[in-house]
């Protein structure tokens, strides 16, 4: 009897999670339905306007989706550099000894600070450096954000990277040693090839999380509703509008935004869909 | 064999530079790292003293008469720290039950069909950006109630927590030898009983920890507060009021220019509680091992 | 047919009276395909008795059959009879079942959350069994000495079981079982996670714990049946081959199969 009760809430938790998550779906698409019935769901998604002006009113995704997709893919190009070389180092040249878990740790501890506090640091550091580098007028804009974001998704790349590189097994790496190939040579021909959709789906998974990043964005990127032409350009972002517009929305632009949440969940939750399923695909093999 | 050795000399030079490289570059990582603390605690250390944890936020004019006269701004964090530990405490309370249960229920039936759905719905969650929670949330809680409150700062955090628990959950009790629960059933204990006083005291270090990094990762979220719980200048206890969190007030600080004095030592106090957090985890996995 | 006139040549001979009883038991763990197939047999009180048989031919299952353990594994068809006493436990509540009948396995698990002392109340404990503190000391003691590791813990019964050594752990937990009195003693090739020295301690206890226990005891090692067991079963293919006292099996096999395993030419 208590068994079963207790089978019963093992159960329902589990329910209870389903439903959860369909309840998220369902309130993000009935609470943007009034948005995409105004417009249309592609003139929503495509349209780059935005027009709080009563009696006029326009809203469009476009901008801030492009502005999402430019930011959190030049962050994953500029942490490629150092993600990867972390990841080599802990988990092939220093694999299980002393130094390579403290880098590991340093490198945990920037996971651990809020997106907040990157965005201050980007704010009052980043910012004059850009600015006096030339390399934006006002020292926000998509360069600056994407800086910050590379940083803050370095942990991610690295640790899944470094665990995919560490399960390369010995036998393969010995393999080319015993041919006389050099650790470089190892590492191209044996640890890539067979790490490397596991390194990449842990890069896709970092891309997931760079998508839906705020606070660090808001404060970072200048808020400009446009589609970004430059570098040096500001603009916006999916998360960030909603942090930024939020406050005073209410009727057809709360539903907009409430439209751009459920765009960007939808986009998240297919980047990490695949990069889940490369990664189960490696572990498996 | 000239040529021999000295294409080997070359393959050797580049293998040692593509190492160099490695290291020089790694060890580059560490400078954000360095220069965000360097930058936090330069600027924030002096602002920390006992009244900064007692008094609630200061308003702008008092800042700004403080900081014309070349004094510390007066006040504190009071009521974002109470703000962050009440709503902290409701999201643990909500999240940390359902998420060990469910978290058992995958555990133990690894290979099930509703296992696997379970456990995608829960990564898709733990994929979800938080801000989209915050939307969500503002439509379950605050809309309704007619009113941001703590309580629905709370549950978003919950909502944010829940696939952190499930998961740890599952990974800890996986990693117990599956003949603890044999050895228990064996001696005649119910199911329950095996799974409440053999598995889960057995586990009871990863499922710590577990909650603890989950704490850490919540306690930097603004994004969905700001949604929810809005922010509030004074100390609130009702959780059915607008509430502050430390977060949110970097955000309320950073915004008015009088009181941005105090946006540094908010951040190395944050910044201390989640290594605080995140080193009493380590400790307490370790110790915990079985 | 022979399986039947084995069991009755052990059972009429022997003065002892049978605790355990396998009639016609069969049990399958996905639809046709048969692990322990139509065993008879009958155990006999105070004794020990090994099952042998190369890996998969049904040893184990057969074993948990008895505390129906076997049943953790979904999808499980069991049919025949198991008497214990008399009485089918396969009609009985399993919970019940598992307190009548101890189990230990092939790794030491005592558990790790709770102290030595702890580990052998832990029967009582984790069934809400009530005993008085005077009486819990005295199981505690007679259980240890009875699996002779009273003199080596004594001292430190609040420590947890942890840093004792892979044979001191397992007859810890072989104290567990003992504890609650089981009418029975399953074990699952307990030493093969044992050193030899730790494997013949072990096997001494056995011979002693005999005197108060039934012991029935799957075993890989063919040395170890020869050495402690009174009788012996050897399965092939979850089928029963031969079933009778050991010396027998092991001079006089009757089933060329039994004679080809024993002599190591499979396996």
């Amino acid at each position: 009897m208590k068994d079963k009760i207790f089978r019963g809430l093992l159960y329902g938790a589990c329910v209870l999670v389903l439903l959860l998550c369909a309840a998220m779906v369902y309130s993000l698409v009935s609470g943007s339905w009034q948005a995409f019935g105004q417009f249309g769901f592609f003139r929503f998604l495509f349209s780059a306007e935005w027009d709080p002006t009563a009696g006029k009113e326009e809203y469009g995704a476009w901008a801030f989706v492009t502005g999402t997709l430019y930011t959190s893919f030049l962050a994953l190009v500029l942490c490629i550099p150092f993600s990867l070389p972390v990841a080599l180092f802990t988990g092939e040249y220093f694999r299980k000894t002393r130094i390579a878990s403290v880098i590991s740790s340093i490198v945990d501890l920037l996971a651990g600070i809020p997106s907040i506090v990157y965005g201050l640091w980007g704010f009052y550091t980043l910012c004059p450096l850009m600015k006096s580098w030339g390399l934006s007028d006002q020292g926000f804009g998509v360069l600056t954000s994407s800086i910050v974001l590379a940083i803050m998704i370095i942990p991610y790349a690295s640790s899944l990277s470094a665990e995919f590189i560490s399960m390369v097994p010995n036998e393969l790496k010995e393999g080319a040693y015993s041919l006389g190939a050099t650790r470089l040579e190892v590492i191209r021909t044996v640890v890539f090839p067979v790490a490397g959709s596991g390194i990449f789906a842990g890069y896709v998974l970092a891309l997931g999380r760079a998508l839906g990043e705020t606070m660090a964005v808001t404060m970072l990127i200048g808020n400009t509703i446009q589609i970004p032409r430059s570098l040096g350009d500001t603009g916006n972002t999916m998360a960030s509008v909603i942090a930024n517009q939020f406050g005073e929305a209410s009727g057809l632009k709360l539903s907009s935004l409430i439209a751009i949440g459920l765009l960007l969940f939808i986009i998240t939750a297919v980047i990490n869909f695949l990069g889940k399923l490369i990664m189960k695909r490696q572990r498996g093999k | 064999m000239e040529t021999n050795t000295r294409m080997k000399k070359s393959r050797l030079v580049k293998d040692r530079i593509f190492f160099g490289a490695v290291c020089v570059l790694s060890a580059l990582t560490a400078i954000p790292l360095v220069l965000i603390i360097w930058e936090v605690l330069k600027k924030g250390y002096r602002q920390l003293n006992w009244s900064f944890f007692t008094e609630e936020a200061p308003n702008s004019l008092e800042a700004m008469m403080a900081v014309n006269a070349g004094d510390l701004i007066p006040g504190g964090v009071a009521n974002g720290l109470v703000g962050s530990l009440l709503m902290v405490l409701m999201a643990v309370v909500i999240a940390v039950p359902v998420g060990i249960l469910a978290g058992i229920r995958l555990s133990e039936h690894p290979e099930s069909r509703f296992s696997g759905v379970v456990r995608s719905v829960a990564e898709l969650l733990q994929g979800t950006p938080s801000i989209v929670i915050g939307l969500i949330i503002y439509g379950w809680v605050v809309k309704p109630l007619g009113s941001y409150s703590g309580f629905a700062g709370g549950i978003a955090l919950a909502m944010l927590m829940l696939p952190l628990i499930i998961r740890s959950t599952e990974e800890t009790l996986k990693m117990l030898p599956g003949s603890l629960k044999e050895a228990g059933l064996a001696l005649g204990a119910s199911y329950s009983t095996v799974i409440l006083r053999v598995l889960l005291p057995s586990a009871f270090g990863g499922l710590f920890t577990g909650i603890l990094l989950a704490v850490s990762r919540v306690l930097g979220e603004t994004a969905p507060l700001m949604l929810t719980a809005l922010g509030a200048s004074a100390i609130e206890w009702n959780i059915f009021e607008p509430m502050s969190a430390l977060p949110l007030q970097i955000w309320e600080f950073y915004n008015d220019p009088n009181l941005s004095g105090l946006i540094w030592s908010t951040s190395l106090f944050l910044l201390l509680l989640i290594l605080v957090l995140n080193l009493l985890a380590k400790r307490i996995a370790r110790k915990w091992k079985i | 047919m022979t399986i039947m006139e084995n069991m009755q040549d052990t059972t009429q001979g022997s003065p002892k009276h049978c605790i355990l009883e396998f009639k016609d038991v069969s049990i399958s763990y996905t639809e046709g395909k048969w692990a322990v197939k139509s065993v008879n047999a009958a155990i006999k009180e105070r004794s020990i008795t090994a099952i042998m048989g190369p890996s998969g031919c049904g040893k184990s299952t057969l074993l948990r059959s008895v505390n129906r353990m076997h049943e953790l594994y979904p999808e499980i068809k069991t049919t025949g009879q198991i008497l214990l006493d008399g009485k089918d436990v396969l009609q009985m509540n399993a919970m019940e079942v598992r307190r009548k009948a101890g189990m230990v396995f092939q790794r030491p698990n005592p558990f790790p959350t709770m102290s030595i002392y702890e580990n052998v109340l832990a029967g009582y404990k984790l069934n809400g069994i009530k005993v008085s503190k005077a009486q819990k000391d005295e199981i505690v003691q007679k259980s240890l000495q009875d699996v002779g590791l009273w003199d080596e813990v004594k001292d430190s019964l609040m420590k947890r079981g942890s840093f004792l050594s892979g044979g001191q752990q397992q007859r810890l937990c072989i104290a567990r079982a003992v504890a609650l009195r089981p009418r029975i003693l399953l074990m699952d090739e307990p030493t093969s996670a044992l050193d030899p020295i730790a494997t013949r301690k072990i096997e001494d206890m056995l011979l002693e714990l005999k005197k108060e226990f039934t012991i029935l005891i799957v075993t890989h090692n063919m040395s170890q049946a020869a050495r402690i067991s009174d009788d012996s079963m050897f399965m092939y293919l979850g089928e029963l081959v031969e079933f009778s006292d050991t010396q027998t099996i092991f001079t006089n096999p009757r089933d060329k199969r039994t004679e080809e395993y024993l002599s190591g030419q499979f396996g």
